[in-house]
């Protein structure tokens, strides 16, 4: 039997009478990079705080490796938390931060601040050990923050939107880090994000989430190829999502294209906007019933046959590229 | 990284900024005027009286007040006063910051049990200081300083303290605290490595303020002070028994304590802060 990093057993958390996760369970591999995804209310936050214990869990059972952590207290389960806003404490120093940890357990001052050196190396902020939280950028913050989890040697690394407050370069850039990390640690990272490129980018698994339930888990390229609902095709974008006799289908933006006439699957209308991005265009469309539908067209085919909006248009796929959906 | 410098330059100024301008400059000197006019006539010579000209510069005021005289003895009150503000001070702040923590969350009655804290803030000074010495005549019991009088300041220093408490605590990041514990550590180690610290200069603050609200207190302490005078009290009895300008010199030298505190306070506070956003070598 392999041993998961976390399993989660209908675990529900109720504030008063609304249920903010309901019922879920979830296995985490070990040493995987998990990312809980999903719109802002959905539970993930609630599911990330009560696997670090600072929620407690209306029901449902909670191990982590093989421990039924359910009722421990957030140091005995084996998980270090890295907060949104990092909380690293204003009135220490980065090496101080990072060092808390061991002076708590009254380990030998000489012996915790080696320690933490060497985890501030590790995040490569060992010049910056003498400053205060307040001297140090978003992302030199969350490296401290980073090095003050890791130094607690935790089985599983909880992020809670660690991305967020940070400008678009630095984010891909963190992205790398956190992935390069968590590989050479070999630990699991559960990471919470409302972002599905960022998700995409850093999972090994990836859980959807909408009103309180997992509405999908599995790979990014699982989640991305085999959409199971309106809402995860809609949510995970790249998607064309369209009502057929037969029940919702998804159609991949980037499968389809403009054709004059036809013989496979297709929906007419008039070109809405064109947007340029690059290697590719995106041409949306309105089509006769009303639905916004787009194609995501290679530059040098857009530009041997342009449309401006107003023209009408047909946009079609090959049938194999038709994914049905279920209803919700 | 540096802040841009350069601002643009004001245009013209509407005229309402000078019929501000001129209210603000007459409050200014509403305020100050008459206390510079004391600060100097405490420098009166010899001969001099309380009102202008002054005759000459000397200390001899000063001196006076440390003179042991037919008039009660200064310095005394003035140990009585910072005596009983200190302790004062002490109780309103821990009181107030272990308020503070359990308004942090809600408990049923919560609203009610702070209004109740609070309402003292509205009643009648002279009214809370007045029962208070009733009640003790009634219960027997001797009227002193550091019982009653004790009493009577805090049911004024205290609402504040506790007003000024919570806003410190709201404003206090709740993942400072989930972090230390995060971090391993206990209830006790929590609040001594994180909370205190890092609310402590809220909390000095909070109590220099119950310092100085002690310090000048009088509409509560004058039904219950007993058979000792605080310097306010003192400073009032002289008001109407004796005028020289030892009274101005006493003004004068409370006002330096006064700001001496104050001051002290804010430095501390200041130093604090500016170490926590300033470099050290590791």
């Amino acid at each position: 039997m392999m041993p998961y990093a976390v399993e989660l057993v209908a675990v529900t958390k109720r504030y008063g009478t609304t249920v903010a996760v309901d019922g879920i369970s979830l296995r985490i591999p070990r040493a995987s990079y998990c990312c809980l995804l999903g719109p802002s209310g959905c539970g993930k936050t609630s599911t990330l705080r009560m696997i670090a214990g600072h929620e407690e869990v209306s029901d449902g059972d909670i191990l982590i490796s093989d421990r039924n952590v359910t009722d421990l207290p957030p140091v005995r389960r084996g998980t270090a938390m890295m907060f949104q806003s990092y909380a690293l404490f204003p009135h220490l120093n980065c090496l101080d931060n990072v060092a808390f940890s061991l002076k708590m357990r009254k380990v030998a001052k000489a012996e915790r601040l080696a320690a933490a050196r060497e985890f501030l190396t590790l995040v490569h902020m060992d010049g910056y050990a003498g400053r205060m939280p307040a001297q140090l950028s978003g992302g030199q913050q969350q490296r401290v923050a980073l090095a003050r989890a890791l130094i607690t040697r935790p089985d599983v690394l909880l992020l809670d939107e660690p991305l967020s407050a940070l400008d678009p370069f630095l984010r891909v850039r963190m992205r790398d880090e956190l992935k390069r990390l968590q590989r050479e640690l070999g630990i699991a990272f559960i990471h919470v994000t409302h972002s599905q490129e960022e998700a995409m980018a850093l999972a090994d698994m990836m859980v959807v989430m909408n009103e309180g339930r997992i509405c999908q888990s599995g790979t990014p390229r699982e989640v991305f190829d085999r959409p199971v609902s309106r809402f995860i095709a809609r949510f995970i974008g790249g998607h064309n999502v369209l009502a057929t006799p037969s029940g919702p289908i998804a159609v991949r933006a980037d499968r389809c294209r403009l054709a004059a006439t036809t013989d496979e699957p297709h929906v007419s209308g008039r070109v809405a906007a064109v947007e340029y991005q690059g290697a590719l265009v995106r041409v949306s469309l309105v089509t006769d019933p009303g639905d916004e539908v787009s194609a995501l067209v290679p530059d040098s085919v857009f530009y041997a046959q342009p449309v401006q909006p107003g023209d009408p248009a047909t946009l079609a796929w090959s049938a194999h590229d038709t994914h049905r959906l279920n209803e919700a | 990284m540096i802040a841009a410098g350069a601002r643009a330059a004001p245009g013209k100024r509407p005229w309402t900024f000078y019929v501000l301008g001129t209210v603000f400059g007459l409050y200014l000197s509403f305020l100050y005027g008459p206390m510079i006019v004391i600060y100097i006539l405490s420098f009166q010579g010899p001969n001099g009286g309380v009102t202008f000209p002054m005759e000459g510069f000397s200390l001899v005021w000063f001196r006076n007040i440390f003179q042991v005289g037919q008039m009660g003895y200064i310095p005394a009150t003035f140990e009585r006063s910072v005596a009983l503000a200190l302790l004062v001070s002490a109780l309103t702040t821990a009181m107030s910051v272990a308020a503070g923590f359990a308004f942090r969350r809600r408990f049923p009655g919560a609203s009610l049990v702070f209004y109740l804290a609070v309402a003292s803030l509205v009643m009648p000074s002279l009214l809370i200081g007045t029962g208070i010495g009733l009640e003790f005549r009634f219960l027997g019991w001797q009227t002193g300083l550091f019982t009653s009088a004790l009493g009577a300041q805090l049911t004024w220093t205290l609402p504040f303290g506790m007003f000024a408490m919570f806003a410190i605590v709201n404003r206090f990041d709740r993942s400072y605290d989930e972090a230390a514990s995060d971090l391993g550590a206990s209830a006790w180690q929590r609040l001594r490595h994180v909370t205190l610290p890092i609310l402590l200069p809220g909390i000095i603050g909070v109590a220099m303020g119950a310092f100085t609200l002690s310090y000048d207190e009088y509409a509560r302490t004058t039904m219950t002070s007993g058979t000792q005078n605080t310097l306010p009290l003192e400073i009032y009895a002289l008001i109407s028994s004796a005028t020289s300008p030892v009274l101005f010199a006493i003004g004068t030298l409370t006002t330096v304590v006064s700001f001496t505190v104050i001051g002290g306070t804010l430095w501390v506070i200041f130093r604090i802060q500016r170490r926590r956003a300033s470099s050290r070598p590791a």
